[in-house]
């Protein structure tokens, strides 16, 4: 009987011909700190009684939620990163350089195949380049650190699969928006997503990512695509057969099925307070709006920004409203600079933060009150995620944020 | 007898032909400047006035910068009945456009005017020979309402500035060696005006600095005259002076005193007063946690440029936050073009938006418990970029940028 | 099997985990200092209001949202005896049961209970409440393996010869 592509990744990594419900014991192929959780990582690996991890070659600590300090104690996880790292020799540590998720792959930590754990929810984006990847608590991040194992329970897959060409102003946001919506936000839990169709196989890996990203959002363990030649050329590997061979069987057994026309894919939005709570964005026009956040490692990409700069190209952001540019990566800062982008951008009026997870995690970057309502493009809009339970937050593809920005209310 | 400056700024706005230190008068004011320190406190006090009216809204000019983008709910609501009061009124209105100073320079002010900013830096005005101060929100309030105001005519401090600053000084380590000088209340209700042979070689970039930085000895206001490099700046700007004044030869001054600007050595004030200079070279020993670059004081595409220039081909050293953030937003463009923050973001530097930053202390930057802070910012008092146990330099861009690379506080030709 | 009386305190679906422990304050030192700011964007006073051997009855896919462990913490260290939800998010069940807090999943009880009332859990047994009783599924033997030894701290502390 055939197997998903969860399945082969941890048959590889067990060397079991693993089923889903099987619960086995993976080695770890690399494992991602971020700051907020050094501290209690730190000390709960120190509790557990261990000296040394398992291999510093394979953690990355990554500083981004905290990044720039907003407040008087933020700083103590820099210095619990920067000892940590020093004291057990991990040579891969990122103090500003962007948000983790995005320089776990950028920076080529995660190849396809890999298992690969980390302390946020959003881990399960590294299924873009074919790795199972997801996200786990701090006390379990100081086990592996100590042992280089995790157990996990194999995980049924719900495959979906989009064919088709996607209309204009449909971006891979909206795709995975509609699966949310169409899922539930628990419609996936303890499942792992496959993507399919030759609507997936013709994005970008950085479109990928924004759909791995979200699958969290659906409760999904793990979110994959098949990886091919456009994964290969973006982790600089070589699509060896292996690497090919980790592509589902053709007689693969899947929890169920999910099809959908891309043709038939509009602009959407999730409607606060729920990320599920789906609507085409044509039923939400004229909602004024406060402000607008482009950014985090659902679409702070390049190509996002890029895709906001089309629109905004020689426009104003209207007025009275705030458009925050947050990058997801130094490099992609330094890319959309050479490119031109961030002079657009700033030239209608954004405000342009270093690279990070600025607004989408709550801290900083943009923080609302009562009545006021945000577009944003990251993957959360829970109640008082950014500020008050009276905020309204409208999760949005790039263009759609753009084209908020420049309106001042929703607008298709 | 003849006027210094400041009285003769203050004569135009009183509509007197003479005033003398010591006077109190009724003046017009031409400019009224408020940021989200505390706009939103004359906002709550406005409402509460009976009838209440703006005697001119074309002359407010609202910005926000001092948390931006906000950090916290409360500061967003403040924020919010600032925009919407600006919104309903059709006050010229700025959010992350940049430092107010920084802004009001740019766009609006103008030699020989008088203008009050409910911001204690108001001062900075000066460079472009205005007579800015920083008033509170309720003096704030009624200059708003009836458009004018009253003001002590202060006495002037005069600087007389030979030669030239050595290479790599900076108007910042002269300004920060007179407030040493002098003293954090040396100038206490006085004007302190800059005249001289040595300002023909400092840019409006240095001048703004200087004038920026008075209030830390106290100043009322800082003045210089409108020269050649005033003009070009305000050609550039599209604006004309409305006066431009000297003091008279036979002005009397409160004291006088002369500075060879070859003689400027780069200066820190260490914690916790900014009249604690000394030599940057006797600060060697100190270890950093974080630089900053930018504020009002020295965030500009000048500074920038500096920094970049010692920063170039090198990288901030480990353990180190180098915060580096234009003063505006035309200035973070002009930094973009050229390649400046480039040259930043490649060094490993920090690069945030223009606002008030890491010198307000809040919303991004903030340093810890224990931590050692150098800064281009405008203050080092006591816990003012963080953690109440926290350390602040001031010192150059220069100064800064050397000390991030170093990891302790060093000169830049020490790299 | 153990058994015990709760005061229960009723949620809806998605609790997520942003409600139960904010961004805004996962920065701090302790798990004692977040403990006031638990559910405080549903509702601010519960926290306070919260007594040691209460239980939380909620709706669907509880804990859904961040990784962060501070969730379940902060939900242990108010005393909360137990959570009995209609589901669970994954990453908060793995969560909760490395620090020794119990979930129960039960499909009926968060539609028939009402706030303020006691209910009686008997362990991977049965719930009563109003004359009801509502059955238990027992966890799997490795998750049963960590919650004995006490949590995951416990369980490879005695791996690393310490307890």
């Amino acid at each position: 009987m055939g197997q998903t592509i969860v399945e082969k990744i941890i048959s590889r990594n067990t060397g079991k011909n693993v089923r889903p419900g099987d619960i086995v014991t993976a080695d770890v192929s690399r494992v991602m700190l971020d700051d907020i959780m050094m501290p209690f990582i730190v000390s709960k690996f120190r509790e557990m009684g261990f000296q040394k991890v398992w291999d510093p070659e394979k953690v990355v600590i990554i500083c981004d939620h905290l990044v720039p300090a907003s407040q008087v104690d933020d700083v103590r996880a820099y210095k619990i990163s920067n000892d940590f790292a020093r004291e057990q020799n991990i040579p891969n540590l990122h103090t500003s350089d962007g948000i983790c998720h995005q320089l776990m792959t950028e920076a080529g930590y995660v190849k396809p195949g890999d298992v690969v754990f980390g302390t946020d929810s959003h881990t399960t984006t590294y299924g873009c380049v074919g790795a199972f990847s997801t996200g786990i608590g701090y006390t379990e991040m100081a086990a592996i650190l100590g042992t280089g194992q995790l157990w996990m329970r194999v995980p049924a897959t719900i495959r979906v699969r989009i064919t088709g060409k996607l209309p204009e102003n449909v971006m891979s946001k909206d795709v995975i928006l509609r699966i949310i919506g169409d899922l539930t936000a628990a419609g996936a839990t303890y499942k792992a997503l496959e993507f399919c169709g030759d609507t997936v196989e013709n994005m970008s890996v950085s479109s990928r990512m924004t759909m791995s990203n979200m699958a969290i959002e659906a409760g999904a363990k793990c979110a994959l695509f098949a990886p091919d030649e456009k994964t290969a050329a973006y982790c600089g590997i070589e699509l060896t057969e292996e690497v090919r061979s980790l592509a589902a069987d053709p007689d693969a057994v899947y929890d169920s099925v999910l099809e959908y026309r891309a043709e038939d894919l509009v602009p959407v939005m999730a409607c606060p307070s729920q990320v599920d709570s789906i609507r085409p964005v044509s039923e939400l026009i004229g909602t004024k709006i406060d402000q607008v956040f482009l950014g985090s490692c659902t679409n702070g990409r390049l190509e996002d920004l890029q895709a906001a700069a089309a629109v905004l190209k020689g426009k104003k952001v209207a007025p009275f409203v705030k458009l925050i540019v947050t990058p997801a990566s130094r490099k992609i800062w330094q890319e959309a600079a050479k490119d031109g982008i961030l002079g657009i951008l700033s030239d209608a009026g954004a405000i342009i933060t270093h690279p990070g997870c600025g607004l989408c995690c709550g801290r900083t970057g943009g923080i609302l009150t009562d009545g006021e309502t945000v577009i944003a493009t990251n993957n959360r809009n829970f109640l008082g995620r950014m500020g008050t339970s009276k905020v309204k937050i409208f999760l949005a593809s790039p263009v759609s944020a753009a084209k908020c920005a420049a309106a001042g209310e929703i607008v298709l | 007898m003849g006027m210094t400056i400041a009285e003769k700024i203050i004569a135009r706005a009183a509509k007197k032909t003479s005033v003398r230190a010591g006077d109190i008068h009724t003046v017009e004011l031409d400019r009224l400047m408020s940021n989200d320190g505390t706009s939103h406190l004359t906002v709550a006090k406005y409402n509460n006035l009976k009838n209440p009216r703006i005697a001119d809204p074309g002359k407010l000019v609202w910005i926000v910068d001092h948390n931006v983008p906000s950090d916290s709910p409360k500061t967003a609501a403040s924020q919010k009945v600032m925009r919407d009061f600006a919104r309903e009124h059709g006050i010229d209105f700025y959010e992350g456009a940049g430092v107010c100073h920084q802004i009001m320079l740019e766009k609006y002010v103008c030699p020989g005017e008088l203008i009050f900013g409910a911001d204690s830096h108001t001062c900075a005005y000066g460079a472009l020979g205005a007579f800015g101060t920083g008033v509170g929100n309720t003096d704030y309030l009624y200059a708003m309402v009836t458009g004018h105001s009253w003001v002590l005519v202060p006495e002037t401090i005069r600087f007389n500035l030979t030669g030239k600053l050595p290479e790599g000084v900076t108007a910042r380590d002269l300004i920060l060696t007179i407030i040493g000088m002098i003293g954090a209340n040396g100038a206490n209700y006085k004007a302190m005006e800059f005249v001289g042979d040595g300002m023909k070689d400092l840019t409006i970039s240095d001048r703004i600095a200087i004038c920026n930085l008075c209030v830390e000895a106290g100043a009322k206001t800082a003045l210089m005259e409108v020269d050649e490099v005033t003009l070009a700046y305000l050609k550039e700007h599209g604006r004309e002076p409305k006066a431009c004044f000297k003091s008279d030869d036979d002005a009397v001054f409160a004291a006088q005193y002369d500075i060879d600007l070859s003689t400027i050595v780069p200066i820190v004030a260490k914690p916790h007063f900014v009249d604690n200079v000394v030599p940057a070279k006797e600060c060697t020993d100190v270890k950093i946690d974080e630089a900053f670059l930018g504020s009002c004081n020295n965030g500009r595409i000048e500074d920038l440029r500096l920094g970049a220039s010692v920063i170039r081909g090198r990288h901030v050293a480990p353990g180190v936050r180098f915060l580096v953030v234009p003063a505006s937003a035309s200035v973070y463009r002009q930094a973009l073009e050229e390649g400046i923050l480039e040259t930043f973001m490649e060094a490993g530097a920090i690069i945030m938006n223009p606002n008030c930053s890491v010198c307000w202390g809040s919303c991004q930057g903030v340093i810890g418990e224990g931590e050692v802070l150098i800064s281009t910012g405008t203050r080092n008092f006591k816990g003012r970029a963080g953690h109440k146990d926290s350390f602040v330099y001031l010192g150059s861009a220069a100064t800064v940028t050397a000390s991030a690379v170093k990891g302790f506080i060093a000169t830049a030709d020490m790299l | 099997m153990e058994r015990f009386t709760g005061k229960v305190w009723l949620l809806g679906n998605d609790i997520d985990t942003d409600i139960i422990m904010p961004t805004e304050y996962l920065a701090f030192k302790t798990i004692d200092e977040m403990k006031p700011y638990a559910f405080s964007p549903l509702r601010e006073d519960l926290a306070a209001k919260i007594k040691p051997g209460d239980i939380i009855v909620a709706g669907s896919n509880f804990g859904c949202g961040s990784s962060r462990e501070q969730a379940p913490e902060v939900v242990k260290a108010l005393g909360v005896k137990c959570i009995i939800a209609k589901s669970y998010a994954r990453i908060f069940f793995r969560n909760a049961i490395n620090n020794g807090l119990l979930l129960i999943e039960n499909d009926e009880l968060a539609d028939d209970v009402k706030e303020g009332d006691t209910i009686t859990v008997t362990v991977n047994e049965k719930i009563e409440y109003n004359g009801k009783e509502y059955p238990i599924v027992s966890l799997p033997d490795n998750l049963v393996e960590i919650i004995e030894a006490g949590g995951l701290v416990k369980a490879m502390r005695r791996r690393n010869g310490l307890d």
